[in-house]
């Protein structure tokens, strides 16, 4: 187990980078927890894999430094730097036995063949691949072969950490769940560093104690699920995480209060110093939506509904803007028009994309609640 | 639905059928029907039921190209497909220079085999030949004409120059087809470069190498334009392989019914072994009995 530091580290595909745009990882600055479980969430493309492939060593990074517990190992090969990984599509060696692929890393690096057989029983008890340990691997189903590759990176004990680039992408919803969750309860277990590459949120958020967002080669924020939630650091962050997105209209600050278009909003909470333009956003749970006029609610048309079972989505017309507000299922919600009202503990305001920190931190949800 | 109403697709499979039939089936036809008659003319004719079949399979030369044929297929093989393997995993895998290898890989495939002999009798030639020449200037006597050895190790070096790349090709496209997390895998695992090679590389393989195999069994097994220009058949009977035979037969003594009986037999050796490699080789390391 490590504490593993990036320091620096930028890459780039093309050996004369020229432009910012060039560049597939951006200078980052990161640290990878010892023990922790961490999901790497962003959209395809942002630099996720790049970022796992530096720190396995796959790739050797344009600028920067990698370090493993204060030894650095920006030059060392992946087999000399004791890291697991897993890839999205299953990776078995065709021609073994489903006992010798998961024994194959050890194998190769002289371990005894008692503690082998140890080892491998272990981790195909946990992956529940007991009863196909003695059959070929290449006749297995699809998510077999993924627990094997699972396996191959689970076996070995003395890694710094398991990396996890989308692993269950092949595998189907049902076992998906599963999985994931044995891969939770095996965290819980051996208190691995874990970093599990994802683009889809609900995985990232179940899966993990600590979330790192990535958008176009950057590191744009690294909380917990409920941080990312509630105090996204960035627009991006506030729109691609949560279903549906952060709502963003632009506004003139004044007084504490936020102008959009003719509407006034009172906002509050250490506000009253800002002023002139900036972006307001609120997550689509904390609008409300009411039949009628009540105190510091601003009217809107309803222009679309969508009922998802559990909740409802709304489109809103506010003010020349497009807002979300997600209902409870039982609430009733008014054909036409309504009224909208915005909860003014839950205002973020951004400046050129990032958050304006406007007064301490907001109490959390839970804290709110009671 | 009674499917002897609906048979109009039997019209799409006619025109394939027609070709089959002219190309290959009329012609083995022939050939069988040869294969029980001695003819003297055009017009005489005897019909001899399996005779020729008994005296083939009692030909004591024919024996003797047999398993002149079988070696030599058999050293074809073992120097072709290792070295074609190997030489597949030293080129460059992307830009400009793997484009550049793969032509000049390709060069020996791109001339004509009568050719390809005419080439190799100057290369070998032990007076003004390349090869030849430079190996009698070691002190080595070579001569290709002269001495049966050394006519084939120029037949099998020739054989080697000229089919070599089509393995190359084949291996090489099997390796490129292989995904690149097998080999981010394998490093991640702590494979070593041989461990790569026999438990990813190989298998992945499998399919091109079985199709390079069945060719080059099949193409040496019938080799006949090279040596024919290069040595004839000589000295003696030291390069005489089946087809070179089967001409002499044909068409030097005019023997047909014995030619044809022979080309009926020398064909399902062919068809024998195929059959043979193709079921080993779809089975080997899968777990499968073969």
């Amino acid at each position: 187990m490590a504490r593993i530091v990036l320091s620096g580290l930028a890459h780039s595909y093309h050996s004369h980078p020229t432009s910012e745009s060039d560049f597939a990882l951006r200078k980052t600055e990161h640290v990878w927890e010892d023990g922790s479980a961490y999901a790497l969430l962003g959209p395809s493309g942002c630099g996720k894999t790049t970022l796992l492939n530096i720190i396995s060593g796959l790739l050797k990074p344009s600028a920067g430094q990698v370090l493993f517990d204060d030894r650095e190992v920006t030059a060392l090969l992946p087999q000399q730097r004791n890291i697991a990984q897993v890839f999205q599509f299953p990776v078995i060696y065709d021609t073994m036995k489903v006992y010798d692929n998961l024994a194959f890393p050890l194998r190769n690096r002289k371990v005894p063949e008692a503690d082998i057989r140890t080892r491998v029983t272990e981790v195909a008890e946990m992956l529940e691949l007991q009863d196909v340990l003695h059959k070929r691997a290449a006749n297995l189903s699809a998510d077999a072969k993924q627990k094997i590759s699972l396996g191959r990176g689970l076996v070995r004990s003395d890694v710094a950490a398991i990396l996890f680039d989308e692993p269950l992408t092949v595998i189907d919803p049902h076992l998906k769940r599963l999985l994931r969750r044995k891969l939770k309860q095996i965290h819980a277990r051996f208190k691995l560093t874990m970093i599990y590459v994802t683009h889809d949120q609900l995985e990232a958020l179940t899966f993990a104690d600590q979330v790192v967002v990535m958008n176009e080669g950057q590191v744009m924020q690294s909380g917990t699920p409920q941080d990312l939630f509630e105090n996204p650091q960035h627009t991006f962050v506030g729109y691609f995480i949560g279903s549906p997105g952060m709502n963003f209209m632009p506004c003139i600050m004044n007084n504490g209060v936020a102008a959009v278009g003719e509407r006034q909003i009172p906002v509050g909470n250490g506000s009253e110093k800002l002023s002139g333009s900036y972006e307001l956003g609120i997550r689509p749970e904390f609008l409300k939506l009411h039949n009628h006029e009540v105190a510091g609610s601003h009217p809107v048309v309803i222009k679309a509904l969508e009922d998802l079972g559990n909740c409802k989505i709304i489109t809103l017309q506010f003010a020349g803007h497009r807002l979300k507000v997600k209902l409870p299922e039982e609430q009733e919600v008014p054909a036409e028009s309504g009224f909208v009202e915005f909860q003014p503990q839950w205002i973020r305001l951004y400046a050129n994309g990032k958050l304006v920190e406007t007064a301490p931190r907001q109490p959390s949800r839970l804290e709110a609640a009671l | 639905m009674n499917k002897w109403q609906d048979n109009k697709a039997w019209f799409m499979v006619i025109p394939v059928f027609l070709v089959v039939a002219v190309s290959a089936i009329l012609p083995l036809m022939t050939v069988v029907n040869y294969s029980l008659q001695d003819i003297f003319g055009p017009d005489q004719r005897i019909f001899v039921g399996i005779e020729w079949y008994k005296e083939a399979l009692t030909d004591s030369r024919l024996h003797d190209a047999l398993s002149k044929q079988l070696l030599f297929s058999s050293l074809v093989l073992l120097i072709e497909i290792p070295l074609g393997i190997l030489i597949a995993l030293t080129m460059p895998k992307k830009g400009w220079s793997a484009s550049l290898s793969l032509v000049l890989v390709a060069l020996p495939l791109l001339i004509p085999w009568n050719v390809i002999g005419t080439i190799w009798i100057i290369f070998m030639r032990p007076d003004i030949g390349l090869l030849g020449a430079a190996v009698n200037g070691m002190g080595i006597p070579f001569d290709h004409t002269a001495a049966p050895f050394d006519a084939w190790v120029t037949v099998l070096l020739m054989e080697v120059w000229h089919w070599t790349p089509l393995v190359v090709l084949l291996a090489y496209a099997g390796l490129q087809a292989i995904p690149e997390a097998y080999f981010q895998a394998a490093r991640i695992d702590g494979a070593s470069a041989w461990a790569i090679f026999r438990y990813i590389q190989l298998p992945k393989m499998r399919g091109v190498l079985t199709i390079a195999v069945l060719l080059r069994f099949m193409d040496s097994f019938l080799i006949y334009a090279e040596p024919f220009v290069l040595t004839g058949g000589g000295p003696g009977n030291s390069t005489t392989f089946l087809s070179i035979y089967l001409v002499k037969m044909a068409v030097g003594q005019f023997d047909l019914g014995p030619a044809a009986a022979f080309s009926i037999i020398y064909f399902l050796i062919v068809l024998l072994f195929c059959w043979l490699f193709y079921q080993v080789l779809l089975k080997v390391g899968t777990g499968d009995k073969p």
